[in-house]
């Protein structure tokens, strides 16, 4: 069987991200960018599977500049197979990234695509929805537990409620949650060797995929800061601030 | 054209979280139809009460109990001649749902709304919070999914709705079944919509003293929230999260306890109207955005704080 894992490039979760001076992007000169958090986890199980003896290839995939190519030797140095690179210098929206992905899924017919459930930058939350709309496949998202059996796999979701167990037919797209797994640290053989795994390098362009300007960023601001408020001594001041100045307990 | 809004219910209520979107899909200024999928009528009878509702189109049938992607997304796709506007809460049905009707009807949805400037202008928070996007759709039609804590509710009772009864084809999808729920059992209010929150962090230690927040709650009528790292550790169960990648929530008092105010945490809570921070390290980040700060111990804070309310 085999596991295609769509990353993402994004800042690293500990970079708080700003506007740029002239207010119509963010500022991402000199932030230090990574593997989406989410990606990591789906990378991190398809390995698992792979150990387990459940499949036997897991390929890697994003889309995205020269510079992704870090991403995608990260994810080969954490365990993944091999890697393509589908080249492309514009930053592309979720509907986009989802087009490109069902080429990309047409080419190699996995059986189950791991992917994140959100982008810590755009915080979509929509990539595999789409993707699989798109290829009329179940989706599975949220996930916090994934379990393979015979032509299906058995995710159980992390929902508002609570959880939620769903069993769908495989190929199915899967997206995770944070609690799925705790991703591990690639070794440093595991770097050196990652060098010389393969990746593919598709242009954009040859996947006749009709992108379109949907939806345009006109301006990016910070946010109103809240006034940093006032320590109190006490427990007994505590009630009071809140009972007779803030009034929002009785 | 008009507005659909796709209505949250556990086949007995309608969420809270319908009404806020319900209210931010009025700004858009044109006639409001809601859809429901569900197993039962009487979220239907509900849905019909809301204020500034036209139409309801009602898709009730047993394969509806347990709401499936794919079939929604195949109701949506039935009636969206109609509409050039579809919203749901950013909720985790929400966020499951959207984006596969989106991408059916060849739509890039926008994510997380926090403002509607006008039918092509909207607001949303990227980067944890971090920066507020203005984005210009150049789309016909177009998804958004509402950030519910941003919008007031519209009256759950004022409206008079037609009901439309739809017809059913089998969407019950073939590819994906329900299994089973594990929900998290509560008396207290709901999370997202709580008129008071008390939240508890890695500094709570275990989920025997994370109880501790319990007794202080009760006496405020509050829902209980957790960070991300109470989750982690099992403190906590996973609805609980406040944040970034959990649920955002905007309460008149939100009681941050043993939390250290990571950018994530204050990503799902900084909109609330009074903040708290009890933490014993006075250069805890959350001190930042507190009104009230009380430096200590969470386990002399605590008891003491349950006795005197
Ligand atoms: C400040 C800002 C400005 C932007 N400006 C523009 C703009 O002007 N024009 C424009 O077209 N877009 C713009 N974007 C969109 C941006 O490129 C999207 O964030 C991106 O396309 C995907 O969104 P996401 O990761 O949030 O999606 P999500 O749906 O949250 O991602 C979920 C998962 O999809 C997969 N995935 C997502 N992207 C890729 C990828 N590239 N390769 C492989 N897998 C992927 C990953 O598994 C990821 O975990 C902007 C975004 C931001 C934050
Ligand atoms: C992709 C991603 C997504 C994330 N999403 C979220 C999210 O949605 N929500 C979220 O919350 N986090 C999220 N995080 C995690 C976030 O970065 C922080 O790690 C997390 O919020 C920390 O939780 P905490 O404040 O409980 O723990 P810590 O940072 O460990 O803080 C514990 C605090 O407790 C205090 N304390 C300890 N003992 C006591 C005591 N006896 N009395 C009083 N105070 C005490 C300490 O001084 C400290 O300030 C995310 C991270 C990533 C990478």
């Amino acid at each position: 069987m085999k596991i295609l894992v769509p990353i993402k490039r994004v800042n690293d979760y500990n970079v708080k991200v700003r506007p740029n001076q002239s207010n119509t992007d963010v500022d991402l000169s000199n932030v230090k960018m990574a593997v989406n958090p989410f990606c990591e986890i789906a990378i991190e199980e398809a390995i698992r599977i792979k150990e387990s003896g459940n499949a036997d290839e897991v390929v890697v995939v994003t889309v995205g500049d020269e510079k992704h190519q870090e991403q995608l030797r990260t994810a080969l140095a954490l365990g993944a197979d091999r890697a393509i690179h589908v080249k492309t210098e514009n930053p592309l929206q979720p509907l986009d990234v989802a087009k490109v992905l069902v080429k990309v899924f047409e080419k190699e017919l996995p059986e189950l695509v791991l992917m994140g459930k959100q982008g810590i930058d755009g915080d979509h939350n929509q990539t595999g929805q789409m993707l699989a709309a798109m290829l009329g496949l179940p989706q599975a998202t949220f996930a916090s537990k994934v379990e393979l059996q015979s032509g299906i796999v058995e995710v159980t979701r992390e929902i508002d409620g609570g959880l939620e167990t769903l069993k769908a037919e495989l190929p199915a797209i899967v997206t995770t949650d944070l609690r799925l797994n705790e991703p591990r640290y690639a070794s440093l053989p595991n770097i050196m060797k990652a060098k010389r795994k393969p990746i593919d390098e598709l242009d954009l362009g040859a996947l006749a995929v009709s992108l379109e300007n949907r939806v345009e960023l006109v301006a990016v601001e910070s946010p109103a800061e809240r006034q940093e408020g006032v320590k109190v001594e006490s427990v007994d001041e505590l009630v009071d601030k809140l009972k007779n100045e803030a009034k929002v307990i009785e | 054209m008009k507005t659909l809004v796709l209505v949250e219910h556990d086949n007995a209520e309608v969420a809270a979280a319908t009404l806020s979107t319900v209210k931010a899909a009025s700004s858009l200024g044109q006639e409001i139809d809601l859809l429901v999928t569900t197993s039962s009528q009487d979220v239907v009878q509900k849905a019909s009460k809301i204020e500034g509702v036209s139409k309801v189109l009602s898709f009730v049938d047993g394969q509806f109990g347990n709401e499936i992607a794919e079939d929604i997304a195949e109701c949506v796709v039935q009636v969206a001649n109609d509409y050039n506007f579809f919203l749901a809460s950013s909720s985790t049905t929400g966020k499951n749902n959207l984006p596969r009707f989106a991408a059916l009807l060849d739509i890039q949805q926008i994510s997380e709304v926090i403002e509607i400037i006008d039918k092509t202008t909207f607001k949303k928070p990227i980067y944890a919070g971090a920066c507020i996007a203005t984005v210009k759709t150049n789309q016909e039609k177009n998804v958004l999914s509402i950030r519910t804590t941003a919008f007031d509710k519209a009256s759950a009772e004022s409206g008079n709705a037609e009901i439309v009864e739809m017809p059913l084809t089998d969407t019950s999808s073939k590819k994906s079944a329900f299994v089973k729920n594990e929900l998290t059992e509560s008396d207290r209010p709901e999370l997202t919509s709580a008129d008071i929150v008390i939240s508890g962090g890695r500094g709570m230690q275990d989920a025997d003293n994370f109880k501790l927040l319990d007794g202080i709650a009760s006496k405020l009528n509050a829902a209980v929230g957790a960070s991300r790292a109470a989750v982690d550790s099992g403190f906590a169960p996973n609805d609980y999260q406040v944040g970034q990648t959990g649920k955002s929530v905007a309460p008149n008092l939100y009681i941050a306890v043993g939390i250290s105010g990571a950018i994530q945490h204050l990503a799902g809570m900084k909109d609330s109207k009074t903040i708290v921070a009890i933490n014993k390290d006075e250069e805890a980040p959350i001190f930042k955005v507190a009104d009230y700060g009380l430096v200590g111990d969470l386990f002399e804070v605590l008891p003491e704080l349950e006795s005197k309310l």
